[in-house]
């Protein structure tokens, strides 16, 4: 999800990648499904049918979240200009619920079992699931579409403005402000053009609420 | 979806947000919508009467000529487990469609470089 296009995300992708890798610039997953935050995991069946609805979707722990910044060996390997922002950031990044282990064996138990899984849901169980959309969050899904559609016209000014929009009329969608953020300054620091930033967004929300939990209790 | 005219013909309404106009209606999945009389004209639906009856919202940029038709309001993110027909460019800008993988499990992973 990322209106930087394919140059912003082809040097995350290996290059013998072995599924298909799609640029998402429009974040139609947000529109489609209610993708609000990355990274986020869809499960879709043999037969097209979603069995889980997005969730957060940690393959393994980020590793700086691990990193010993204490320890000079460690910092010494790091770029300079990294180590402050690391500091700073994170103390946060150890705090978010993030719980890949116990996301990747559920995923592993449906890819072995498929329906029979306890992971793959009802029908009822993944709507029910997916995010609340009242009104505002349709209009900022539609605000959202025209900023990054002005954006990728080069109309940098009127992309700001209905960017703007989709934080107010949702602001507690991640992806539409971290994305229009990132566009003005790629670390996501305090800006002109928008009234929150990553740091200040993450201290006010709090790290722990910034992704909620995966709920991987078997229902059946 | 992101059109330059309020009027927007019935394929281009399906590629762009998965609803096909039928005889029925609008629908998508198991969902089928009846559509009011002045909603279709010419094998093109007018927007602002397409958006007013499916509750979406309809966004107009009158600057840029843009008109902005959300999805729908007032429910829940997902209204089908049906997944949508969506057809993304790979790296290479070639597109994919979702449906291309049917027959196997798939995990669409949302990620983004910032």
């Amino acid at each position: 999800m990322d209106a930087g296009g394919a140059e912003a995300a082809a040097p995350f992708v290996p290059a013998d990648v072995e599924f298909p890798v799609v640029v998402d610039g429009a974040h139609r997953l947000g529109e489609l499904f209610g993708v609000a935050n990355v990274p986020s995991g869809i499960w879709v069946d043999e037969q097209g049918v979603v069995v889980r609805p997005p969730e957060t979707a940690y393959p393994a722990r980020p590793a700086f979240a691990a990193l010993d910044l204490d320890d000079a060996a460690v910092v010494a390997s790091l770029p300079a200009s990294a180590v402050d922002r690391l500091r700073t950031v994170q103390p946060f990044v150890q705090q978010m619920q993030i719980e890949p282990e116990a996301y990747v064996a559920a995923l592993r138990d449906w890819v072995a079992r498929g329906s029979d899984s306890p992971y793959a849901l009802s029908a009822e169980e993944v709507l029910e699931r997916s995010a609340p959309r009242p009104v505002e969050q349709a209009q900022a899904a539609a605000a959202y579409a025209l900023g990054e559609h002005l954006h990728g016209l080069g109309e940098r000014v009127a992309s700001v403005r209905w960017f703007r929009e989709s934080h107010r009329l949702q602001p507690d969608n991640w992806t539409y402000r971290r994305q229009a953020w990132s566009l003005v300054d790629p670390s996501q620091g305090p800006t002109q053009e928008y009234d929150g930033d990553w740091l200040s967004d993450v201290q006010r929300t709090g790290a722990a609420d910034y992704y909620a939990p995966v709920d991987l209790d078997p229902r059946r | 979806m992101i059109s330059e005219t309020s009027q927007v013909p019935v394929e281009q309404l399906a590629r762009k947000t998965g609803w096909e106009v039928k005889a029925q209606g609008a629908c998508r999945g198991e969902q089928c919508v009846p559509l009011p009389a002045g909603a279709l004209h010419d094998g093109a639906v007018d927007l602002p009467a397409f958006a007013q009856r499916m509750s979406m919202p309809l966004l107009h940029d009158a600057d840029h000529g843009l008109w902005s038709l959300g999805p729908q309001g007032g429910g829940r993110a997902m209204t089908t487990v049906q997944a949508p027909d969506l057809v993304l460019p790979t790296l290479t800008g070639e597109p994919f469609a979702l449906s291309a993988l049917r027959g196997k499990k798939v995990l669409i992973a949302a990620w983004a470089s910032w």
